[in-house]
Parts: structure tokens; sequence; C-alpha cells
């Protein structure tokens, strides 16, 4: 019986309620800044659509699918195009140019940060989530998380076929703008739709599996800058927490496992949706933001804070029970 | 071990059935999709679509991203974005209920230009020549002016007046001493604003706007005007036939 207790086993943190020892060891704010920050984006982006139809400030005119801000900036979304173009219409200059704008912020910047900070179905899929943790729901229906490209590719071949934008038919995001926006109530029952499949079919089900447009928006930032580093995982002392938070949980391991096969401390999937919320949950801050180069590891001791709980004290110890 | 059935690789077996249901599963739902996309090409006839508007409906909704920034420009609120449910109209698309609102025909044309894609066609620069339907007068057994008296109100209001609907004089045969005025559209003019349609006095409107192809009928390929012709090659088309035999009974020797 030794200081030197394995760190990598479950252990007693790994049972408590998720983010609380972040909570006591860090505070509230530092376990849910990025939380907040990502909903106060979202709903700053909406405030901004919002400004012109509610009080008649027309700073950006529009939805999701494209828009004018201020009268000089077009922005458009790129899987939409990409759906226009393969329905053999070859657009105008402005949605050109305001879908190669958003291109290139998401592709230099993070990809699948529209999904986390901008989408308004984020928080819809989020709420379904933490229900779903609430009332210890089953998993339900978890396909692969590659299944998203074989949504993708039958929306374009959709689209392809029949000549129409298709996905426009059902997509929850611009519907939910639109409703918003321009009114409309059945949209928000395709809103809702999406909650119960997340809450009751599938957890996580439809922004980390199924969604086309986050998909696109995953590969458009496959090599994009901004990036979640784990410089302190040699702090880890697995509680599982960020795990728990994740929505793309696959996009961790290599990152926080990989030391002992070389791979950096850098979550470089591009599923990883840049939410930041790993960052909020970890009592130990292992991760932080920084960019895509930045292989710097810390060299630390785990603290004795992590120890006491990680110490199996008289818990059963379930190792090699198997 | 892990079991080789049919000899096949576990590994190879797993990705195989893997890639197989994605394909599948893809396309299952691609199929509901695309009998969607397809439903959603109806549009009701009293849904108009903006000045500009590529004329044909697929060609439309390929190039329509549903961005709502048309609606947002038209300076009459005339426009309108279809809302998820709206049966008129596919969903997010804009369009125009004559009846409702009609188009004011601004001579900027601020619907087009603020349409990003090309949906609403940048080479229109001048808003008379905008097709966005034909008006019809649908209703000659309740118009006013058929029935022989002076309303002509859809007349006044055309802003293309005396080109797109003319008031041509006719005999009154009901009271054998007075003329009827009747309204009728010259299609080539009409731009199809609905103006006349929303100020007919009639509870319901006699005169209507109706998309092209329900409007108008079309002439075949090959058929020539002989008046047109003849006026075209400065005398009759056949050198030499100045008229046809005449064929009268009382003509005959």
């Amino acid at each position: 019986m030794s200081d030197a207790a394995p760190v990598r086993t479950p252990n007693l943190k790994a049972r408590l309620p998720v983010a609380q020892r972040a909570r006591q060891l860090k505070g509230f704010w530092s376990t849910n800044r990025w939380l907040i920050l990502r909903r106060l984006s979202q709903a700053g982006v909406l405030a901004l659509f919002l400004a012109g139809p509610l009080f008649g400030v027309w700073i950006v005119k529009g939805t999701l699918a494209s828009s004018m801000t201020l009268n000089v900036l077009p922005l458009t979304d790129p899987f939409l195009l990409l759906q226009s173009l393969v329905a053999r219409h070859w657009p105008e200059g402005l949605a050109i140019i305001g879908a190669a704008i958003v291109f290139a912020f998401y592709a230099l910047v993070s990809g699948r940060a529209y999904c986390a900070w901008v989408c308004p179905i984020n928080p819809v899929t989020d709420a379904a989530h933490w229900l779903h943790a609430r009332l210890g729901l089953g998993k339900g229906w978890q396909p692969k998380p590659n299944t998203r490209y074989f949504v993708m590719g039958a929306v374009l071949a959709v689209s392809a076929l029949t000549g129409t934008i298709a996905f426009e038919l059902i997509n929850p995001i611009t519907a939910a703008y639109r409703a918003i926006l321009f009114g409309g109530a059945w949209a928000f029952g395709l809103v809702a739709a999406v909650f119960l499949f997340d809450l009751f079919v599938s957890r996580r089900g439809w922004c980390s599996h199924l969604c086309p447009v986050g998909a696109c928006y995953g590969l458009i930032g496959s090599k994009s800058l901004v990036r979640v580093v784990a410089p302190r995982r040699e702090a880890c002392d697995d509680c599982l927490d960020c795990y728990a938070v994740c929505p793309e949980p696959h996009v961790i391991t290599p990152a926080l496992r990989g030391a002992g096969k070389g791979v950096a401390p850098v979550i470089l999937g591009r599923d990883c949706t840049a939410c930041g919320r790993c960052i909020d949950v970890c009592s130990e801050d292992v991760f932080r933001f920084s960019h895509r180069f930045d292989k710097r590891e810390e060299r630390v001791a785990p603290s004795a804070e992590a120890i006491r709980l990680s110490a199996p004290q008289g818990e059963p110890d379930l190792r090699g029970t198997t | 071990m892990a079991r080789t059935a049919g000899g096949i690789d576990p590994a190879r077996r797993r990705f195989l059935e893997s890639a197989a249901r994605g394909v599948a599963g893809a396309a299952a739902a691609g199929s509901l999709l695309a009998l969607q996309a397809r439903e959603a090409q109806a549009r009701l006839p009293e849904a108009l679509r903006p000045p500009g508007a590529l004329a044909d409906e697929r060609a439309f909704l390929s190039a329509c991203v549903r961005c709502g920034l048309c609606v947002r420009d038209c300076p009459y609120k005339t426009l309108t974005l279809a809302a998820l449910g709206d049966r008129k109209a596919a969903a997010g698309t804009p369009y125009f209920t004559a009846r409702d609102i009609p188009c004011e025909m601004c001579e900027d044309i601020p619907c087009v230009k603020a349409c990003p894609t090309g949906a609403l066609e940048h080479s229109l620069v001048d808003i008379n020549k905008a097709k966005m339907g034909v008006a019809v007068l649908v209703d000659t057994e309740n118009c006013l002016n058929w029935l022989g008296l002076r309303c002509d109100v859809c007349y006044r209001v055309c802003p293309v007046i005396d080109k797109a609907i003319t008031l041509e004089i006719e005999r009154n045969e009901r009271t054998g001493k007075h003329a009827r005025f009747v309204p009728t559209v010259h299609a080539d003019a009409c731009t199809g604003c609905g103006k006349c349609e929303k100020s007919c006095v009639l509870p319901e409107a006699a005169i209507k706007v109706l998309p092209l192809h329900l409007a108008r009928g079309a002439s075949a390929e090959h058929y020539r005007k002989g008046w047109v012709e003849k006026e075209k090659n400065q005398g009759p088309v056949v050198p030499g036939v100045e008229g046809l035999p005449q064929r009268l009974p009382e003509a005959k020797p």
C-alpha cells in the first residue's frame, strides 16, 4: 500500500456525478465557462438575425442558409450550395463568395465549431442528452460515427436525382431559423422530433451520428487550426468526466491516452466540435484550447487529491473480475 | 479464436457488414427523401413566384436556398416565405398571393438584387419584362364589364395600362344599343403583378393571375399566320395567287 496507486483504473471519482469534483476544486465559472460562452454565442447569432424583424435594426438579414450582414458581408452555407451544384444549378457570384467565406472561416478555425457555437439544434440535443442522463435511459440505437457520411452521400444523391436542394425539405437547422425569423409553427415539430429522437431512440443520435450538415462542416475543418489539446494528460485520473460530456467521445482517446503510442496530446479528430466542455469539467485541468501544432506536454505528478480519490478506500476493487 | 463464416476474414466480414448497413440505410432514407422532394415540386396556382424566378419549378428548387433575403428586401411585404407545412409552395421558398398583396413592380427590383443564388435571375433588369404569371379574365359571366357596365377597375390599376390590358369595344347584344368594354389581357405585355386581381371589385376576383403554364396555350411551331407572312413579305407569299376560287353556289356557271 503505497502512494503509487495505479491511476488508470475505475476509481471513486468516476462514481461521483459528472463535473462535481471540478466544481468543488475550480468553482462554478471555471467548470461552466465554455458552456456559457457557447450558449451566449448561439444566442448572440440568433439575436443578430432577430434584431431586424423584432426591432427594425437590420444587422443580419436572411437565415443560416444564406445571409447578408450590414449590406456588405454575404454568407452562404457551403453544404446547401453543394446540393444546389449537384442539382445542376450554377449560382450567382454572391452565393459563391458567401460560401467561400464560410468555407475559409471554418476550414481555418474549426469545422464543427459551427455545430457547437452557432447551430440552433445544439442546445436542443444538449437538452435531450441532459434529460437522457437524468432519466438514466439506455443508449438506444447507436450507429457508427461515420454514418453521417452515408447520410451526406444520400442527401447529395437525392439532390442530384430530383434536381432540388433535398435536405432543405427536412433540415431542422434552417427550418428552426426560418420559423423563428419568419414564422410557422410546424418547424418546431421537426425540432421536437429531433429532441425525442435523441432522448428515446438514440443517445446523441442526431448531431453526433446522422446530421449531414455537421458532417460537411467536419470535412471542411479536417485540417483546421483551433484544437483542444491535453498538455496535462499525465494528470488525468481517469474519472471519465470528459467522456461523459463529450458529444464525440471517440476523438478524446488518441490525445488523452496516446502517450504510450507516441501520439501528440492534440485532439485532431474532425468530429470534435470544439465545444470545450471537456476543458470545463476536468478537475485536473488536463485540457485547454490551443492550435493543432501545439504538441507541448507538461510533466505533472498526479495531485494528492487525485491519488486520494483514486485509491480503493474500502470500495470493492473490480479489477480482474471479468 | 474468431469464427470464420464462409471462409471470410472476420475483420473483412465486419467491414462489409457495416458498409452494407450504411449503404442500405442511406438508400432507404434517401428514397423517402426523394419522394418528399418530388412531392414538394408541386405548387398551388395562386402561389406566384417573385419577379425573375426561374420559370421551371424544378430549376427554381435547385437554385433557391430558402434564405428569405428576397422577402426581407420587398418594401411592400408582398413576398411570403412558405412555412413548413404551408401547402401553397415548397417550405422556405418565396411566393405571393395576388389577391392578398400584389407585386408593386419596383423599378429597381430589390428582391432580384437580394437573391444570392440566381433563383431570381439577375438578368431581369426591366420589371416590365417580368413574367410572374399572366392575368386571365376567368369569369366572363360575373365580370361587370362583360355584363355591360363600366367597372374598368382592372384596366385602370394595370401598371402596364393599354398594353397589358385593353378595353375592346363590342356591341352589347343584350340591349342591342349599347357597347360592352371588354377587358382584354395581352399576355406578351402582362407581368403577372396581380394588381388587377387584387382590385377586382367582386367578392371573388373575375380576373386572376395564373402561372404561365396554366394561363397560356401554345401555337404549334410550324403554324404560319397568312396575314403576318404577307406583311413580312410585302405581298402575297406565293406569287400569282391573289385569291381563292369563288365557291358559292350562285357563282356556279
